[in-house]
């Protein structure tokens, strides 16, 4: 197939490829611009492993054509540490043991921040459902609540002390 | 002051930080210059001879750089010795869908697909089996040619007088357990990255270098040598992070091997990464178990004898299966006192992918059926299930009837714990219908007494290296698969120091640095690695040691290493100067650059020191020595090897952990759904290391064993994997996962690294009877066949209210069913499977089809 010419808005910073019409998002942001954080990890958009935020939304970019997110922001896993610094949700899952393998962790990460950013104090319930959508074979989630909950504190602190 | 400065404090692991920032490095986020893409082409038929091969439409198309066959790497291998039975590609048959008969090696995903449907291959298709029961009875077209009716491997133990012991039972049972198979489904799909460099001598291919997500580098590198004919010398084997392994990359996965023979006929470095689909053929894991268990006790509940015959379905090779079938008849020792136990365990052979060792490798589906039918005797006894474990607990140390060494044994512990915490005796039987509580125990090894490979290599060896900046580098050769083996390695280096943390730095895992270690298997590498880094840590210790004690005119014997600093023992008040020093080194100053001659100044001026900083005692040991490291190495005891009856090498463990478990349940009547609500798991590790890893690792156990209980299965359908994919599979995800509240028990082994043993594997064999238990005390039906599915549990039901059972399969030609057949079989309409062959018992009333035809 013919490649044409994309601009990809990720991380803050715009990429301008050719790419091929039928490339995954997830395949241009491993393959071309070498951001490897966002895993493959199954073949029919079960795992949850590529998640990245597209305008905030978590999307599996996986499932997404390249070309159809110009003009959208995408963030990936790399784009969340603050100032070459770990941000509390990263911080929190290291301390927690909310990763082990690590391998689905970008995703989860991922799908935590958006939901801490819809819903600044989640239930464990709210938690599980918006876990739902990514899988780990590792911790058995349970962890992960721990790190969630921490991450949740400490960004309150955070706030708290910049007021 | 506690004991220890860092041991048993909850830390993030070493390689937390590249994990949560997507920085860390799996196999397939490497990529070198020139590298290609290579995939493979599987068997679509469960058991044909190969007549032809023909690659040349394949080869013929732009793009594509080499295609491999079996020709070109001949020879055969397996992780077993006594199982050397796979090829890299298959040489002349093909043993089950999704063998591996070819490799295209081209420039782009793309391209290597299109090349596989070029190749033409001409199979003759055989009969296949694939139920093992059926499978033993095969006289003609068996799978391995020198395998009589398709068994593997058989053992026959007996241990004391069973019959004996079986006559003085007051209660016995009998009865069949079937666990159904399982799988790893680790996150990260298998992949390998193979570059050959060249040779500046000769001008040709050299050396090898094979980037792979394996638990075991030091067996790959053993097995491509002798695949690839190089010398072991010539190959370098990288273990960069790997996402899981659970047991699933604890052998030679096809995938390695291929990729090597592929970078050599390409003469270009090779990557496959497997699909999901083909990590499901991969497989490896947990065999479909049929286990005949008699038990019999006394009225006041102990276990007089105990017998088992256990069928295994073991695939189409040999893998780890032999000791599968050992490990399932051996650890029926050394959990309870049980005086008399035969045991007859068959691997059998079957045209399914092949099992190998999965997480509580051949203890699990034994221990659900030993469990569920205490559980069973204890209710016909009328004896408090909690109760009956306790009556029959070893008296360690000891060495069981089947030659199992105990020493350290936490179980007591462990039932009493989970018996207080989820408050057993107030609620057991006492709950309202359709809401239960169960319990049940289990253990595992702490690492294989005996390596699978003949030697007397010590199984882990560690080095340290110690330079003038104070930086302490550890070799090891551990292999951390996210467990946190490197984070293990980094707090017994520091704490035997008594540096910090952050001065350590870990090499671990790669063939060309660190020191040979066997691998992450079998629970061994706190144990044995762990072991292996203290006494290399003791070995740089005593050095630097004698250095200091002369700079501070006292005996080595009398210094203490802690926080950095170096302190004399008889002197007093060193804590305070402990904290002085502690502030000295954080203001900025590095001691290890202080040029040699100042230094010597500033020791004039202050004569002999009663305390040296960790770079001070550095400096002196490398200035008196000359350089500083040390080497320690592990192997295990003879006197905790085992017996000497045929098979006895497998099972012994120089410590087993130990596990009590409560689960709480409820079952809907009407949907025959099971939600597990609370699992209590106290776990005997003999000390944790690290508490926040130890309870992940209890809890993930736990979890992994509730999805075995409920809803993980491979489910088959002629040879065919009907899920292969992880939403068919059935892996719980966050709203179907329970709380687990991780106990840890410290029981102090005498001989693991400051007394640690196992805590990754032995807590998941006791979930599925805990879960069992809780449903008989829930809705009294005792199920004999995981996972307990909707539909398992509704025939139970039906069943016990003495109404017609629901049989999913009744009246279906399973050779072509024209409605669904249990759940996940959705690919299957009538006439769209695959061409049988005639003589195929499954078919047998079928007309006959053309055959041979791809």
């Amino acid at each position: 197939m013919k490649k044409e010419l994309i601009e990809l808005r990720v991380n803050g910073r715009i990429h301008e490829l050719a790419s091929e019409p039928s490339m995954l998002l997830l395949d241009v942001l491993r393959q071309d611009l070498q951001l490897t954080g966002s895993k493959r990890g199954c073949d029919d958009s079960s795992c949850g492993a590529c998640t990245v935020l597209l305008d905030g939304t978590p999307v599996l970019s996986c499932t997404m054509l390249a070309a159809s997110c110009e003009g959208q922001e995408i963030t990936t896993v790399e784009g969340v540490s603050e100032h070459g610094s770990l941000a509390a949700i990263q911080k929190a899952y290291g301390d927690w043991g909310g990763a082990q393998c690590g391998y689905c962790t970008p995703g989860f990460i991922m799908t935590v921040k958006h939901l801490l950013s819809e819903n600044e104090d989640p239930s464990e319930d709210d938690i599980r459902a918006a876990l739902s959508g990514n899988l780990c074979r590792c911790t058995g989630y349970s962890q992960m609540y721990q790190a969630i909950k921490a991450a949740i504190e400490a960004e309150q602190k955070g706030m708290a002390a910049t007021k | 002051m506690s004991e220890f400065s860092v041991i048993g404090k909850p830390i993030a692991m070493v390689d937390a930080a590249g994990k949560t920032t997507g920085a860390g490095k799996y196999a397939d986020d490497l990529r070198v210059p020139g590298m290609l893409v290579g995939k493979i082409l599987h068997s679509p038929y469960p058991h044909a001879r190969i007549k032809s091969i023909d690659a040349s439409r394949a080869e013929a198309l732009e793009g594509v750089i080499a295609v491999v066959t079996g020709e070109d790497a001949p020879t055969p291998y397996g992780i077993l010795p006594v199982g050397h039975d796979e090829h890299a590609l298959a040489t002349d048959k093909v043993r089950y869908v999704g063998d591996n008969v070819a490799c295209v090696a081209a420039v782009d995903e793309a391209t290597a697909d299109k090349a596989l449907e070029l190749i033409d291959v001409e199979y003759e298709l055989l009969p296949a089996y694939f139920d093992p029961e059926e499978s033993m009875k095969a006289e003609t077209d068996l799978i391995h040619d020198n395998k009589p009716h398709n068994i593997e491997k058989d053992y026959h133990h007996v241990f004391g007088d069973p019959e004996k012991g079986f006559a003085e039972a007051d209660n016995v049972l009998e009865g069949r357990f079937i666990a159904n198979e399982v799988t790893h489904a680790a996150m990260e799909p298998h992949c390998t990255l193979a570059a050959f460099d060249i040779d500046p001598h000769t001008g040709k291919q050299g050396r090898l270098t094979v980037w792979s997500s394996t638990q075991v580098p030091y067996y790959l590198q053993h097995k491509l040598s002798l695949v690839l004919e190089m010398p072991m010398s010539q190959i370098r084997v990288i273990k960069p992070l790997v996402g899981g392994g659970f047991g699933g990359k604890s052998e030679v996965i096809p995938l390695e091997i291929i990729a090597a023979v592929a970078a050599r006929k390409a003469q270009a470095p090779v990557k496959i990464r497997y699909t999901r689909e083909e990590v499901f053929w991969a497989h490896r894991g947990r065999p479909r178990t049929i286990v005949d268990l008699k038990t019999g006790i006394t009225n006041d509940g102990r276990i007089t004898a105990v017998k088992a015959r256990v069928v295994q379905d073991g695939g189409g090779y040999c893998s780890y299966g032999v000791v599968t079938i050992l490990y399932s008849g051996a650890l029926l020792g050394a959990l309870y006192d049980i005086p008399n136990i035969q045991y007859d365990g068959y691997r059998v052979l079957t045209n399914k992918p092949v099992c190998g060792a999965m997480r509580g490798h051949g203890t699990v589906n034994v221990r659900f059926a030993f469990e569920s039918q205490l559980d069973e005797l204890a209710a016909k006894a009328e004896i408090d299930p909690a109760e009956i474990r306790q009556r029959n607990l070893l008296k360690p140390p000891c060495i069981t009837v089947n030659g199992l060494r105990v020493q350290s044994y936490g179980l007591p512990e462990c039932i009493e714990k989970v018996v207080e915490r989820s408050n057993w005796k107030q609620r057991k039987g006492k709950l309202p219908r359709g809401r239960g509580v169960g319990v049940a125990c289990s253990h595992y090894v702490s690492g294989a007494a005996n390596s699978i490979i003949r030697s007397d290599m010590p199984h882990s060896t560690v080095n340290i290296k110690i330079d003038r900046d104070g930086g302490v580098v550890v070799y090891t050769g551990a292999s951390d698969i996210g467990q946190g083996s490197d984070t293990m390695v980094a707090q017994i280096a520091a704490e035997v120091l008594g540096c910090s943390l952050s001065r350590v730095k870990v090499v671990a895992a790669d063939t060309d640095l660190t020191p040979i270690d066997i691998g992450s298997y079998s629970s061994r590498v706190t144990f044995m690695n762990g072991n292996a880094t203290l006494r290399a840590a003791e070995d740089v210790k005593k050095q630097i040691a004698s250095a200091a004690a002369r700079k501070m005119n006292c005996a080595p014997e009398e210094l203490v290493f802690r926080d950095d600093t170096i302190r004399c023992k008889s002197l007093a008040g060193g804590g305070a100067r402990a904290i002085q020093a502690v502030e000295a080194s954080v203001s900025g100053r590095v001691e290890g650059q202080i040029l040699r001659g100042s230094l010597q100044q500033k020791r004039k001026d202050e004569g002999p020191k009663d305390q040296l900083t960790f770079e001070e005692a550095v400096v002196a040991a490398i200035d008196f020595h000359g350089a500083l490291s040390g080497t320690g190495s592990y192997a295990p005891p003879p006197e905790a090897r085992g017996g000497k009856h045929k098979g006895a090498g497998v099972g012994p463990s120089p410590a087993y952990s130990y596990s009590a478990q409560v689960a709480e349940v409820s079952v809907d009547e009407d949907t025959g759904e099971v939600t597990v609500h609370k699992v209590w798991a106290s776990h005997d590790c003999g000390r944790a290391l690290n508490p926040v890893s130890v309870e992940g690792q209890i809890i993930g156990s736990v979890w992994m064993g509730m999805g075995q209980a409920l809803t993980e299965e491979m489910v088959w359908k002629d040879g065919m994997l009907m899920n292969p994919g992880l939403l068919e599979y059935r892996s719980p995800s966050a709203v179907e996962s329970p709380e687990i509240e991780p106990i840890i028990v410290e029981s102090i082994d005498p001989e693991g690294p400051f007394g640690a043993k196992e805590c990754s594997e032995g807590s998941l064999a006791a979930t599925i009877p805990a879960i069992s238990n809780a449903i008989y005390d829930a809705v009294g039906i005792r199920l004999h066949e995981s996972p307990f599915t909707p539909e398992r549990v509704l025939s139970a039901l039906r069943e016990k209210k003495a109404q017609k059972k629901i049989d999913m399969t009744e009246g279906i030609d399973p050779a072509a069913p024209s409605r669904f057949r249990e759940h996940g079989g959705s690919l299957w309409f009538r006439g769209k499977g695959p061409e049988r062959h005639p003589l195929d018992p499954a078919r047998r009333d079928a007309p006959a089809a053309a055959a041979g035809d791809d």
